[in-house]
């Protein structure tokens, strides 16, 4: 089916939060700090009030007055709206001129002249670590390090034991580096207080409407904003993929001004300042190891990673879940020793980090996983593509637990394998690459095999902030037979308006083209926990098929009414009941729903509607096969990817067109930092690229031409057994492009490079190894 | 110092007042009210403010509104007629060309001046005319797709299927 929303973003008419005008609107723009790590010492605006059509500009001493210069983060730790003495990173917002139209906000923060004291940063998060290291945050009392958290799952003495007796043991340090979601939509709001009510409306670009209308009640409801005197909506949104999760300081001091000036205030971050200050994505050191026999069977892994933070632990993962899902790195391999550890630290960069299309951090788990076995695969020189056909969990022992104790749904990961494999033709390519080899000429073939993990989440294990991770789906029949949909999830891009039709259509049989869906609007809209982590399908869309289950089970009794038969006698198809043994008596579900208006049963409620909150018995586990081939021209460095086939297996697919659509975007997200993407910054805190001139996003040049297939396995708990798919290819792609490329260099005894992996990194280590 | 200037948009002329340093997406934006023309970047990057200057697909954040003076404008506002889908539209409808939507009206318009110079382009032309237009959403395989149906429609000959081709 196509889809239904097409038609407005086609037309331009596209409502997304920059092009909501409300009288009066003032504009704001944010003064931002050059420096990492500075005191401020003086912040003169006399200057600025003085540019025509400046109106007023605010400042960190300004909002202490209301206690709103603080506010806490999705993981319980604090952020500065504005700083009353440190900034603690570059660009960070340090005062917000506001004004009667964009160019004199511009104007008048031209003109804001800040004093600062600038003081050596911490960039680096080993050194971060170290004992004596600058305390960063002396606004916490009795803190005495730049320690965050410590966090562990498995089982540590028997890994070691594992270990110490293994044939093979390899270890690979690896560093993913910190980037950025660059939707093309950057961040803002509108923020429109209406004094004489007391009423917020927050035009806002989120993807998480109702928890940030709660988080606002907490941290307004001092000044009189409680939670019915807010109202949250989040309109058209131009990519989320996760960086439209956190609550940005520009949010809140729009709220603030706002508040108290009465008239709406509209915020829109440029590009320089999305990609400099917005909470950043990744930022991971890690150490794998992978313990397995010389034949070539895994017996344990081990993992310890560094998290960089920034100032600030502002990540979006579940509250028990420091790390969000790492501990699926024990990967798609049946084994069952494992033992992870991570430290987070702070550093002088911006606060995070976001879930970017990883589910939570599985994006880095994936990676550690599959480079890690292809280390073992290379150590013990068989190949991959048997190393892990050979260890794969098998089909019929799924449900399966993990070493770190999540229960694997269902998969069938030999089928994917071998799928992806025939399509490449896997045996003559190695054959191709064998004869290029003596030759002298590069070629590689990369794997990954992933098992990816999300729909958070069941509520015993899953929070934000203590709300719980269900979803919901609210649907409303009219008389005529059409209805209406509203969801607490917020697609950016995702389809819903179609899909949660087409899930609808096929449990109740009302077509799908007279389903209206709505999501977005917290005061409409039933409570959810928004689109993020490839949520939205496992909770929502299943509770879409619970609540339209609730509808036919009262069409049942409404048609019983009609043609006078018991509920038993009656047979259901999607879209009508009829009488068993006489088929030629048959109720629409058009005609019942009429009758639920106009002629129900005595005794029975009027109306034809149901809401479900869905929480979700477990998590689901999609999986993938990817594989990449690489042609690499020896004297430049230069990297050619042929071809890249990728096979996923979401469980039941509700429309196909927009999943492979999700996959072909997940991809180019995901060779985004396997060969183009990573934030840089130098010892005195400079980002070194924060614009799109130096910050390469993959155009269609870069972005190869993907081919894509899948495999079925329906995921046995969830109501119409699919999985989601959004983040698979984002957490698959980077591991199979950088085994592709390290396959391709490793005749030169070339057993590991970085992401991203760039001309340059691979003339350097052919270089070194006296390649070239 | 506020200038007047006069442009054909959409087909209509008008005469509006701007500073000399208002950038032509702001008129198109603020002054015009048509906000299908968008704003993604502050370096003339990602293309989502392109639009036809007399003809020629520009990126509106890098053209001052007063370099517009006695020029004709096409936004994505001004491509379908009496609002029937024209072959490119329906191109990126048909194909899934399009996702949250926010690059498509940028994607559109430089696709219709690649169109005019090429009818019948290759997809690497089509890869290579797209460079400046940034998508984050698709993949660009759709949106290749997109332009080659349209190509199709628009020369008359029949146009390949619409319907996901999996491996």
């Amino acid at each position: 089916m196509k889809r239904k929303e097409d038609v407005r973003f086609l037309h331009g008419k596209g409502h997304y939060v920059d092009d909501i005008k409300l009288p009066g609107m003032l504009y704001m723009d944010i003064v931002r700090s050059p420096y990492a790590y500075a005191k401020i010492k003086k912040i003169d605006i006399e200057a600025a009030l003085k540019v025509p059509g400046v109106v007023t500009v605010v400042t960190g001493k300004d909002l202490e007055k209301y206690n709103l210069h603080w506010m806490p983060t999705l993981m319980s730790d604090t952020q500065m709206v504005l700083p009353t003495d440190t900034v603690m990173y570059q660009s960070q917002e340090v005062a917000a001129v506001i004004a009667t139209s964009r160019y004199a906000a511009r104007d008048g923060r031209e003109a804001v002249k800040v004093e600062y004291e600038p003081m050596k940063p911490l960039m680096d998060p080993y050194k971060s670590l170290e004992p004596g290291s600058p305390v960063l945050r002396t606004d916490k009392p009795n803190k005495k390090d730049n320690h965050i958290w410590h966090w562990e799952a498995g089982d540590k003495e028997k890994t070691e034991k594992v270990f110490a007796s293994a044939d093979v043991v390899v270890k690979q340090e690896m560093y993913i580096p910190r980037i950025h979601v660059v939707s093309i939509e950057t961040c803002g709001c509108v923020a429109d207080y209406d004094k004489v009510n007391n009423h917020l409306t927050m035009y806002m670009t989120t993807q998480a409407p109702h928890a940030i209308r709660t988080v606002i009640a907490l941290v307004a409801g001092h000044v009189g904003l409680t939670e019915e005197k807010i109202r949250v909506v989040s309109p058209d949104i131009g990519g989320g993929f996760g960086g439209k999760v956190p609550v940005y300081p520009g949010y809140v001091i729009a709220i603030a001004v706002s508040f108290l000036t009465g008239v709406p205030v509209k915020w829109i971050e440029d590009r320089s300042e999305n990609l400099q200050a917005d909470s950043f994505a990744r930022d991971y050191h890690i150490t794998a190891e992978m313990a397995g026999t010389k034949e070539g069977k895994i017996l344990a892994t081990r993992f310890k990673v560094l998290c960089d933070h920034g100032y600030t632990d502002a990540a979006a993962n579940p509250s028990k879940f420091p790390t969000g899902l790492f501990s699926i790195a024990t990967g798609s391999y049946d084994y069952d020793t494992a033992y992870m550890e991570a430290d987070a630290v702070y550093t002088n960069k911006p606060p995070g980090g976001v879930a970017y299309r990883c589910s939570f951090r599985v994006t880095e788990a994936v990676h550690a996983i599959e480079r890690i076995t292809d280390r073992f695969a290379l150590e013990i020189g068989k190949d991959p593509a048997k190393v892990r056909m050979e260890n794969f969990i098998k089909k019929e022992d799924f449900p399966w637990k993990s070493p770190t104790g999540w229960i694997y749904d269902s998969g069938d990961y030999h089928a994917g394998l071998k799928k992806v494999m025939e399509v490449v033709g896997y045996d003559a390519l190695r054959k191709e690459q064998a004869e290029k080899r003596a030759k002298g000429e590069l070629m590689g073939i990369g794997l990954s095999t992933f098992t990816e993990i999300v729909g958070a989440g069941p509520s015993k294990d899953f929070d934000i902030l203590g709300i719980k991770m269900f979803d919901s789906a609210e649907i409303r029949v009219h008389p005529t037979g059409k209805a209406i949909a509203r969801f607490g999830t917020k697609s950016q891009g995702q389809g819903h308006e179609t899909t949660y039709a087409q899930i609808i259509a096929e449990v109740l049989g009302i077509p799908a083209e007279n389903i209206q869906v709505e999501e977005g609007d917290t005061d409409t809209a039933p409570y959810g926990l928004g689109t993020y982590a490839s949520r939205s399908t496992p909770t929502a869309g299943a509770a879409a098929a619970v609540a339209a289950k609730k509808l036919v089970d009262k069409a049942r009794k409404i048609a019983a009414y009609l043609l006078e038969v018991s509920e038993d006698d009656l047979e259901w198809e999607p879209g009508k009941f009829s009488v068993k043994g006489a088929p030629e008596k048959t109720k629409t579900i058009q005609e019942i729903v009429f009758a639920a208006y106009t002629n129900h049963p005595q005794g029975m409620e009027a109306g034809f509607e149901a809401t479900h909150y869905y929480d979700p018995p477990n998590l689901t586990f999609p999986s993938g096969a990817y594989i990449c081939i690489v042609d690499i021209d020896k004297e430049t460095g230069g990297i050619h990817v042929r071809r890249f086939v990728a096979i996923d297996d979401c469980g039941n697919i509700i429309n196909p067109m927009i999943v492979q659509g999700q996959v072909h975007g997940g991809l180019t997200q995901g060779i985004a930092p396997a060969m183009y993407e990573e934030l840089i910054y130098d010892d005195d805190g400079n980002m070194l690229n924060g614009t799109l001139m130096d910050y390469l996003v993959p155009t269609a040049v870069e972005s190869p031409k993907w081919e894509t297939g899948h495999t079925v396995t329906p995921s046995p708990h969830h109501p119409i057994g699919a999985k989601g798919v959004g983040e698979s290819p984002t957490v698959g792609a980077p591991p199979a492009i950088a085994n592709a490329i390290i396959d391709a260099l490793s005749p030169y005894g070339i057993k590991h490079l970085d992401i991203p992996i760039t001309p340059y990194k691979v003339w350097k280590a052919l270089k070194e190894k006296g390649a070239i | 110092m506020n200038k007047q200037i006069t442009v054909t948009v959409n087909g209509t002329q008008q005469t509006l007042e701007v500073e000399p340093r208002t950038l032509l997406v702001h008129m198109i934006r603020e002054i015009l009210n048509l906000t299908g023309t968008h704003i993604g970047c502050d370096t003339t990057s990602c293309g989502a403010c392109t639009i036809l200057m007399d003809d020629k697909s520009v990126k509106s954040c890098t053209v001052l509104a007063v370099q517009a003076n006695g020029k004709s404008i096409t936004t994505i506002e001004g491509v379908s007629t009496e609002g029937a889908m024209n072959p490119l539209q329906e191109g990126f409808k048909e194909n899934h060309g399009l996702h949250c939507g926010f690059c498509t009206p940028g994607m559109i318009m430089r696709a219709t001046e690649l169109l005019v110079n090429n009818p019948n382009p290759t997809e690497d032309e089509i890869r290579w005319g797209i460079s400046g237009n940034l998508c984050r959403c698709t993949g660009y395989n759709n949106i290749v797709k997109a332009i080659l149906y349209a190509s199709a429609k628009m020369r008359g000959v029949p146009t390949a299927s619409t319907e996901p081709e999996f491996v």
